[in-house]
């Protein structure tokens, strides 16, 4: 069958696309929460920001059944082997954001107690930085890492 | 404050009958004080520091009976080199005193103040940890907060200020290559 004789309820895909499109819109995040950007967190998943939009709703509060580690505030050293614990635990495919300053660069905090960047002991897929972020920012941050999980070859 | 100003032998302007009472008991050993406005500090020599706390919470009239915060300064490279800086409330007749006294860099150890007040375990562990003053008769003097694999004190003023201490080996450089 020729491709212009497709009735109209058919597309054509790639299995990347269709993978990629699928997982983009259903992050389950952990909100690994530390800090006082947990407070932004709040505002971004209540109803005026609204997460659902994104599909990135509900907080899973196990990382087993998450796919989005969001890391809100300030880690220092007593607490990274914690959070790489709680990476590790996460199942395949998984994504990271660093929300907030402190978790992109340790922010203001340049001193013997706080991670200097959280990519320095977990991998990081995007970085949002603000002291805190507006939940503009966060939600601009998110479609940047949608985009980037559509455009990804998709591990099965 | 509406204690009356009076000034002892030894020529302190103990100003208050916080300070009155002090220096009636201790003498010698209140080294120096200070009070404006209602703010009263005694400096005491360091020997001398678990009577003037027992003192101070165990008096009818003083009854200071909550230890507020324990903490200290590092006045490096002056010598006597630590302050140890003790803030007490009385809730019975709502005065407050700070009591301070000097610790020597060569022996930086003083009298625990947790046979007083269970509070001390905490703040004892904390000025531990971050200036590295012992307290004799602590029970249990551990740091509280930094982990145990943590070597030195961080609030000393010759802790190097870039001195990191991680505790997962980094997986980057300061390049940010893996």
């Amino acid at each position: 069958m020729a491709l212009n004789a497709l009735p109209p309820n058919v597309a054509l895909t790639k299995v990347d696309a269709a993978i990629g499109w699928a997982r983009s819109w259903s992050l389950f995040v952990y909100p690994f929460v530390t800090a006082c950007c947990g407070m932004e967190y709040m505002s971004l998943a209540s109803a005026h920001y609204d997460l659902d939009r994104f599909g990135a709703a509900l907080p899973r509060f196990s990382p087993r059944q998450a796919d989005l580690l969001m890391v809100v505030g300030t880690v220092n050293h007593k607490l990274s082997p914690v959070l790489r614990r709680v990476y590790d635990q996460m199942t395949e495919p998984k994504w990271v954001m660093a929300f907030g300053v402190c978790t992109v660069s340790g922010g203001f905090y340049d001193n013997y107690s706080v991670v200097q960047g959280i990519d320095t002991i977990i991998p990081v897929d995007i970085h949002v930085p603000g002291c805190p972020p507006r939940p503009e920012m966060i939600l601009d941050g998110l479609m940047k890492l949608q985009e980037k999980i559509r455009a990804s070859k998709q591990e099965l | 404050m509406t204690d009356e100003s009076t000034s002892t032998s030894n020529g302190l302007p103990v100003s208050s009958t916080v300070l009155r009472k002090l220096h009636d008991r201790f003498g010698a050993a209140l080294l120096s004080v200070h009070a404006r406005a209602g703010d009263e500090t005694a400096n005491v020599r360091r020997e001398t520091i678990a009577d003037v706390l027992s003192f101070l919470k165990t008096d009818a009239e003083l009854a200071f009976e909550l230890l507020v915060d324990i903490t200290a300064v590092d006045w490096f490279p002056r010598e006597p080199r630590f302050e140890v800086v003790y803030h007490l409330l009385s809730l019975s007749t709502r005065r407050r005193i700070r009591i301070k006294t000097d610790v020597p860099s060569d022996d930086p150890r003083l009298a625990s103040a947790t046979p007083l007040w269970g509070v001390a375990n905490w703040l004892e562990r904390e000025v531990w940890d971050m200036f590295g003053i012992r307290f004799d008769g602590h029970p249990d003097l551990r740091r509280i907060l930094m982990y145990e694999e943590f070597e030195g004190h961080p609030l000393r003023k010759d802790y190097p200020i870039r001195k990191r201490q991680p505790l997962l080996e980094p997986r980057i450089d300061v390049h940010g290559n893996i």
